[in-house]
C-alpha cells in the first residue's frame, strides 16, 4: 500500500535543551488509522507539531511524497489536517461558516467556492444547520465536529486528531466515532481512551520518553503497558 | 448574559435585519449627529425622535419594552451628571444630557440588535475604518466570553475559600493572563495549520442593493426632516 | 470613565473624532507594517483578557473592592503601540455591544484612555523602568494612566459646558486619585506575579526618542488644555486637576515652566476650546506616529 506519511529518525530538542523526540520512525499508509498511545509528556503532541511544520526537528518527514521544506509547506498543510485538542482555539472565526471557509480561502479559492466546500463539509459532519451560528454557543461535541469540517473543507489526505474525546460526553464520543469511521482519509489518533482507539484504529504505537517503544494492536499494547481498557486493575 | 441576548436579537429576521450594514451605520451616524446638535425645542424634538426609534424597533420585530429598558444602561451615569448640573444651577442641561444620551444609546442599540456584530464590523471596514483594528475587535468579541468564563470560575473558586486577598487576586490575574496568552498561541498554531499566510480573507461581500440605498436615504432624511419640522412648528 | 453620547458639545466630539481616529489608524498601520496579520488574535485575546480582568475584585479596605483598568499593564506587556490598539478595540466593543460610552464620543474616549492613558502609563516605565526605580515607575505608570484619562475626560466635559460645582469637582477628583493609586498598586502586583510565572512576559522598556517627544507633548497638552479654556477649566486646574497635571509635569522636565505657562494672559483669553483641541489634534497625530514608530507591534 502507498505510504502517505513517512517519518525517519526524527529528533527534537526544546530551546532550553530538553530532548523531546529521540529518533522517531513512523509510517502511515493510505486510508489507515493508527493510534498513538503513551503517557502525558511522552512526546506525542510534539511529534504531531512536526507533521505540518509547526516545529522543525532533525530527520526526514515526507507527506504524500513531499519533503518537509519551506516551499512545500503550503501544499503539505493542505494535505494534512490537524484537529487540535481545544476546539475553542481552533474555531476562531465569528461564525461556523466563516470558520469552515477559512482553510479553503487560504488555499486561494474564491469566496463562493469556499462557501460551497464549507457547506459540503458541514453536511458531512452533520452540522449544516449551524452554519450561521457563533462557535461559542455550540456544545463540545458540536464544536469538535465543526473543527473536523474546517479540516475536511481543505480536502486533506491525512487527518490528525489530538485527544478528540476530551470534553465529550459518552453520546458525543459515540457520534464522533461513527463520524470518523465513515471518513475515508488516513488518520492519526492521539488518545488516552484505549476503548475509543480500539474501535477506530488498525494498529497502534506506544510512545515513551520521545521514542516509539512498541507497535501492535491497541489491545496488545494496552495490556502490555497496563493501559487498561476496563480499569479492572483499579478494583 | 446580556450580550447573548443581543446576539440572538441580531440574528432574527426582519426588513431591518436584511439591510446592508453600511446603510444602517450611515443611518445611525446621521441620527446621532441630529441628536447631538439639537438645541431649540429639545423636548418635542426628542419626543419625535424617540417615536421614530420606537417605530424602528417595531419594524425590526424586537421586544419594545426590553429594548427601551436595555438602553437605560446609560441612565445611572447620566442621572448622576444631571444631578450635578442641577446642583450647579443648570437643570436644563441636566434634562438635555438625559434625553440626548438615552436617545443615542437607543439608536446604537437598534443598529447593533439588527446586525450581527461580525457583519457590523465588516460594514465599518467597508466604509473606511481600519481593518486591523476591526479584526482585533472581532477576535476580542469571539474570545470575550471564553476568557470571562475563566475569570468567573476563578473568582467563584476564590469566594468558596472566603475571598481573595490583594496578592492572591494579583496572582489570579497573572494566571489569567498567562492562560490567555497561551490560548492566543494555540489559535495562531491552528491558523497556520489551516494554511494562514499572513492575511485574513474576507468572506463574500454582500451587495449594496437598491433597497439598501433607498433605506439609507429614507433613514438618514427622516430624523433630519423630523427635527426641522418640529423646530419650525415649535418656533 | 466612558463618556456617553450627548455629553460633549459638537466642537469637542467632532474635533476629538477627527483627531483620535486618524491617530489610531496611524498607530494600527504602523503596528501592522512589516508584520502580517498574525498578531491580530493575540491582540484580540488580550482585549478579552482586560475585559475579563475586571471580574477579579481586589479588596481595598472594608467591604470595598476595585479592579484593573489595564492601560499601563498592557503597555508593559505588549508595548505602547499595541496597547493603544487593544484599548481602542475594547472601547469599540464597549460602545457597540454594551452601550458603555458613545459612538460619536468614541474619539474622546479613545483620546483619553487608549492614547493618552496608555502613553502616560508607559512614560515613567520608559524613563526609569530599567533601573533601580523600576517598581516605583511601574506603580507610577498605573497611577498616571488613570489620572490622565480622568483629567482629560473632566476637561472635555467642562469645555463642553457641563457645569460642576467646586465641591463635586473636589470629591470626584479625590475618587479619581484613589482609583488611580489602586490602579498603580494592582498593576505593580500583577507585574510582580507575572514575573514569578514567566519572566519573559514583561518587556524591557525600550529607549526611543519618540517617547520623549510624546512625553513633552503630553505635558504641553495638559497645561494648554487647562490654560486655554475659560473659567471652568481654570477652576479645575486650580482646585483639582493640579493633582493630575502636577503628576504629569512631575515626570517631565517641564516643572519649571508650569507657572509661567498658566499665567500668560493671552493664552487664557484665547478663544477657549478650539486652540486646545487643535493642539490635541496635532498631538494625537504626532504621538500616534511616534508611538508606532517606536514600537512596531
Amino acid at each position: 500500500m502507498k505510504a502517505v506519511l513517512e517519518v525517519r529518525n526524527l529528533h527534537f530538542r526544546y530551546a532550553d535543551g530538553t530532548p523531546a523526540l529521540n529518533g522517531i520512525d513512523f509510517t502511515l499508509a493510505e486510508g489507515e488509522t493508527v493510534a498513538l498511545l503513551g503517557a502525558n509528556g511522552s512526546g506525542k503532541t510534539t511529534f504531531l507539531m512536526h507533521l505540518n511544520g509547526l516545529l522543525t526537528g532533525e530527520g526526514s518527514i515526507q507527506v504524500c511524497g513531499m519533503a518537509m521544506e519551506k516551499p512545500n509547506l503550503r501544499a503539505i498543510r493542505a494535505k494534512i489536517g490537524m484537529v487540535f485538542q481545544d476546539s475553542e482555539s481552533q474555531l476562531f472565526m465569528p461564525t461556523v461558516l466563516d470558520d469552515v471557509m477559512f482553510g479553503p480561502l487560504n488555499q486561494g479559492r474564491s469566496a463562493a467556492e469556499a462557501a460551497k466546500r464549507g457547506r459540503a463539509a458541514l453536511e458531512t459532519v452533520g452540522m449544516a444547520h449551524a452554519a450561521g451560528r457563533a462557535p461559542y454557543h455550540l456544545s463540545a461535541g458540536e464544536k469538535k465536529r465543526v473543527a473536523i469540517a474546517g479540516i475536511l473543507a481543505m480536502d486533506p489526505e491525512i487527518l490528525v486528531l489530538d485527544e478528540p474525546t476530551t470534553f465529550l460526553d459518552p453520546p458525543g464520543q459515540r457520534a464522533l466515532a461513527d463520524l470518523l469511521v465513515r471518513l475515508p482519509q488516513a488518520k492519526i489518533l492521539v488518545t488516552h481512551d484505549a476503548r475509543f482507539a480500539q474501535a477506530l484504529s488498525h494498529r497502534a504505537v506506544f510512545f515513551q520518553s520521545g521514542k516509539i517503544v512498541a507497535e501492535g494492536s491497541v489491545e496488545e499494547l494496552a495490556r502490555r503497558f497496563a493501559w487498561d481498557l476496563e480499569m479492572e486493575g483499579a478494583r | 448574559m446580556q450580550p447573548a441576548l443581543l446576539d440572538r436579537w441580531s440574528r432574527q429576521a426582519s426588513i431591518l435585519h436584511r439591510r446592508d450594514p453600511r446603510a444602517k451605520i450611515a443611518a445611525a451616524l446621521v441620527f446621532l449627529v441630529v441628536v447631538a446638535t439639537a438645541q431649540p425645542a429639545l423636548l418635542p424634538v426628542s419626543a419625535g425622535l424617540f417615536l421614530f426609534l420606537c417605530a424602528g424597533l417595531v419594524v425590526a420585530r424586537l421586544p419594545l419594552g426590553g429594548a427601551l429598558l436595555r438602553a437605560g444602561i446609560v441612565l445611572p451615569f447620566t442621572l448622576t451628571f444631571a444631578a450635578i448640573c442641577w446642583m450647579a444651577g443648570d437643570p436644563w442641561r441636566g434634562v438635555s444630557l438625559i434625553l440626548k444620551s438615552y436617545l443615542s444609546a437607543l439608536a446604537v442599540l437598534l443598529m447593533v440588535s439588527t446586525t450581527p456584530l461580525p457583519g457590523l464590523l465588516r460594514g465599518f471596514e467597508r466604509i473606511g475604518a481600519p481593518r486591523f483594528l476591526l479584526m482585533v475587535s472581532q477576535f476580542l468579541y469571539r474570545y470575550l466570553f471564553v476568557i470571562t468564563e475563566q475569570a468567573q470560575h476563578m473568582s467563584k473558586a476564590a469566594a468558596c475559600r472566603g475571598g481573595m486577598r490583594f496578592r492572591a487576586a494579583a496572582g489570579a490575574l497573572a494566571v489569567l493572563f498567562a492562560r490567555s496568552y497561551s490560548q492566543a498561541e494555540d489559535i495562531h498554531r491552528a491558523m497556520l495549520s489551516r494554511g494562514f499566510e499572513g492575511r485574513f480573507h474576507g468572506p463574500e461581500d454582500t451587495r449594496f442593493r437598491a433597497a439598501d440605498a433607498l433605506f439609507a436615504a429614507a433613514a438618514c432624511c427622516a430624523p433630519l426632516l423630523l427635527r426641522l419640522v418640529i423646530e419650525r412648528v415649535a418656533a | 470613565m466612558h463618556i456617553p453620547d450627548g455629553f460633549l458639545s459638537t466642537p469637542v466630539w467632532a474635533t476629538l473624532d477627527a483627531a483620535a481616529l486618524p491617530s489610531v489608524v496611524v498607530i494600527a498601520r504602523r503596528a501592522q507594517r512589516g508584520f502580517d496579520e498574525s498578531r491580530i488574535p493575540l491582540l484580540g485575546v488580550m482585549g478579552a483578557f482586560v475585559f475579563a480582568a475586571q471580574m477579579i475584585n481586589f479588596p481595598v479596605g472594608v467591604g470595598t473592592t476595585g479592579h484593573l483598568v489595564g492601560g499601563a499593564l498592557l503597555a508593559y506587556l505588549l508595548g505602547p503601540g499595541a496597547a493603544s490598539v487593544v484599548m481602542t478595540s475594547i472601547l469599540i466593543i464597549q460602545a457597540l455591544v454594551f452601550q458603555d460610552g458613545g459612538l460619536l464620543a468614541l474619539g474622546a474616549n479613545v483620546t483619553n484612555m487608549a492614547i493618552f492613558g496608555v502613553l502616560a502609563g508607559y512614560l515613567p516605565y520608559y524613563l526609569w523602568g530599567g533601573g533601580r526605580w523600576r517598581r516605583v515607575s511601574i506603580f507610577a505608570g498605573g497611577v498616571l494612566s488613570v489620572l490622565t484619562s480622568a483629567a482629560l475626560a473632566l476637561s472635555e466635559l467642562l469645555i463642553s459646558g457641563v457645569k460642576m460645582p467646586a465641591t463635586v469637582l473636589g470629591i470626584s477628583s479625590l475618587l479619581f486619585l484613589v482609583s488611580a493609586i489602586l490602579e498603580g498598586a494592582i498593576t505593580l502586583a500583577v507585574v510582580q506575579a507575572l514575573e514569578g510565572i514567566r519572566p519573559g512576559f514583561v518587556r524591557k522598556p525600550k529607549a526611543s526618542p519618540a517617547l520623549g517627544v510624546a512625553a513633552i507633548l503630553l505635558a504641553t497638552v495638559g497645561v494648554l488644555l487647562a490654560s486655554t479654556a475659560p473659567d471652568g477649566i481654570w477652576k479645575l486646574a486650580m482646585t483639582t486637576g493640579i493633582a493630575g497635571h502636577a503628576r504629569s509635569l512631575f515626570s517631565t522636565p517641564f516643572s519649571g515652566y508650569e507657572l509661567s505657562f498658566l499665567q500668560t494672559p493671552w493664552l487664557r483669553k484665547a478663544s477657549a476650546g478650539l486652540a486646545g483641541l487643535a493642539l490635541i489634534y496635532g498631538a494625537c497625530l504626532l504621538i500616534g506616529r511616534a508611538a508606532a514608530r517606536n514600537r512596531s507591534v
